[in-house]
């Protein structure tokens, strides 16, 4: 262990570090446990799922993807898919142009009652989503939207999670005024001034709402399990919810292969993203 | 914490009419208004309306069919009184958050404190131990969890106790677990946090003959406290509005024997299963007014625990 570290030639092993590191990756192994099972356990052949305890299948099942693309109660996997991707896609436009809105108001301009509406926009990150979501359902029951993907996807665009809002305000207050004031003494109002010279430089901030959006939409399950009823409106989420009253386990393999398919994405998400959502969060905690 | 920074912009607002000379033209406040439209669309029709709403159908028995009827007190005094299942469900929830919540803090702390040193692997092991957080809420994960933790599931085989999915005492600690799986969220908050703690504090420390654990006791405890308040706050609120998890572990209805009817699974049987939108109005009131005061408790506590090394340092 301790020759692949170069300068220990002359400094003691440090096996305070080296417990660390076998700590620290003892925990990951267990950490990760969940998604090698659920790996492994979307190639296993039927009668290994819970006879065998291996996490390794004897011979890949590759015919559990085979049926897990044919699709759910008749509807393809394609259209789950896609059905998916539209509600994310959604909401992840919905939500950098509202917030991002709001924000700049907040964070730059002038306006009366902004001591406590700003008050008012923290407080609503707190709110409990449950507390509106009755009557935002009779009113969209009223308009006739329910059933259809608008009380998934207008919310956004009213910048409804003010979580958002606040991340891009952070972001906005730490921005050199410098800019603007020079924009506007060449007589650049403040809309020009927020689309030339704020909006590129808040790009961070906006990239960080548009992953954060679309994963948290993509994993949403209560907004998706009480709009939609059609099959063929179903998300791949809603799709795997058939499944959680299944008891038998011959489906297992299907099930897991369609669980892997929707994890796909938040998956590659994170790995091409990692850097940013890390510090995204980290932000969140800190500063105001 | 984020209210620090409020009555700064507060405290301006009083003499705001009676100074023109702080904002010398009127007609600057017009785009602000257009910036804020959606969102001050979206607070009134989707937020502030809906509360109200609400709050008066929580008095009436309503079907979404029929019109609201007033029933004055009935949902609550129903709800206190006569439903045991509502019972159930709170002693459950707050059960989860007791469990879930503390567990998953300290190991969100006990991990950031050990990578706060670490030289080497810092950002491989940051990212991995996070990763969790993004994909635990999905119903996929919540399937594994449900799995794993079956009859004959990983569990059951390690520790020979069966599966706990299935058994009342057990199935509420397989939710609770799932919980504490993601803690990468607040350990990356704290990680945060433990790295804007100046050097020197520590060094002043060592100087005076502190001890590790003394450092631990006397610089990084107070010094963290308002990020451990912060993630305090965020996750108890999470935990009261726990949903998928025990949706998936407890088969779509709270099973084994009600053990994982969480509150907001209750709201959505009464709401959307057996549509008694009053009553489930009620419940949601409760809930709003019950994190309120578990969030005003927290906060007033804090000013006995949470220390802010620079008050306004912005």
């Amino acid at each position: 262990m301790t020759t692949t570290t170069t300068p220990v030639v002359r400094k003691p092993v440090a096996w305070g570090r080296i417990a660390l590191h076998v700590g620290c990756l003892a925990a990951l192994l267990v950490m990760l446990y969940p998604l090698a099972w659920l790996l492994a356990t979307s190639l296993k052949p039927a009668d290994e799922v819970i006879a065998s305890l291996d996490l390794l299948p004897s011979r890949l099942e590759w015919s559990n993807y085979s049926t897990a693309l044919d699709g759910v109660n008749d509807v393809s996997i394609w259209r789950l898919l896609s059905n998916s991707l539209l509600i994310a896609g959604g909401a992840v436009l919905g939500n950098v142009i509202s917030c991002s809105l709001a924000a700049y108001a907040f964070a730059r301009l002038r306006f009366r009652f902004r001591g406590p509406l700003f008050a008012f926009m923290i407080a609503t990150i707190m709110l409990p989503h449950h507390a509106v979501l009755i009557p935002q359902y009779i009113i969209f029951n009223q308009l006739g939207l329910v059933n259809t993907y608008w009380p998934l996807i207008l919310p956004k665009f009213l910048a409804t999670e003010a979580f958002f809002v606040f991340l891009i305000v952070q972001f906005m207050r730490g921005l050199p005024r410098e800019l603007e004031e020079a924009a506007r003494i060449d007589g650049c109002g403040p809309f020009r001034s927020f689309f030339k010279v704020v909006l590129p430089l808040t790009r961070p901030a906006l990239i960080t709402t548009a992953i954060f959006t679309f994963i948290w939409t993509w994993n949403d399950f209560f907004t998706q399990l009480i709009y939609l009823f059609d099959p063929d409106k179903f998300t791949l989420t809603l799709a795997l919810r058939s499944f959680v009253d299944a008891s038998s386990t011959s489906a297992f393999g299907p099930m897991f292969a369609l669980s892997v398919i929707a994890l796909l994405p938040i998956v590659l998400f994170f790995l091409a993203f990692q850097r940013l959502l890390v510090e995204g969060m980290a932000s969140s905690g800190l500063k105001g | 914490m984020t209210t620090t920074d409020i009555p700064a912009p507060a405290t301006r607002k009083p003499g705001a009419t009676t100074t023109p000379k702080r904002r010398p033209r009127r007609e600057s406040q017009g785009p602000a208004w257009v910036f804020l439209s959606p969102w001050v669309l979206g607070a009134i029709v989707l937020t502030l309306l809906p509360m109200a709403v609400s709050l008066y159908l929580s008095f009436t028995d309503y079907d979404l069919f029929n019109p609201p009827r007033w029933v004055g007190l009935r949902n609550y005094v129903q709800m206190f009184t006569e439903d045991p299942r509502y019972w159930r469900s709170v002693v459950t929830t707050l059960t989860y958050v007791v469990i879930a919540v503390p567990l998953q803090l300290a190991l969100a702390l006990a991990v950031a404190l050990a990578l706060k040193s670490m030289k080497r692997g810092k950002g491989f092991y940051r990212s991995a131990f996070y990763a969790p957080s993004l994909l635990g809420a999905s119903m996929s994960i919540a399937l594994v969890w449900r799995a794993v933790f079956n009859d004959g599931g990983t569990v059951d085989n390690l520790l020979g106790t069966g599966g706990w999915v299935n058994k009342p005492g057990w199935a509420l600690l397989a939710v609770a677990l799932l919980t504490v799986w993601q803690f990468g969220a607040p350990m990356v908050i704290f990680l945060a946090g433990l790295q804007q703690i100046p050097a020197e504090l520590y060094e002043a420390a060592a100087v005076d003959g502190a001890g590790k654990w003394r450092q631990f006791l006397s610089v990084t405890v107070p010094m963290l406290s308002p990020v451990l308040f912060f993630n305090l706050v965020l996750q108890t609120i999470q935990a009261f509005q726990v949903f998928t998890p025990a949706f998936a572990i407890g088969a779509g209805k709270g099973g084994p024997a009600d053990s994982t009817l969480v509150y907001t699974l209750y709201l959505y049987d009464r709401g959307f299963v057996a549509s008694h939108m009053g009553y489930a109005s009620a419940m949601a009131w409760v809930l709003l007014i019950v994190i309120g005061v578990v969030t005003a408790v927290l906060f007033r506590t804090s000013r006995s625990w949470v220390f802010y090394a620079s008050e306004g340092d912005r």
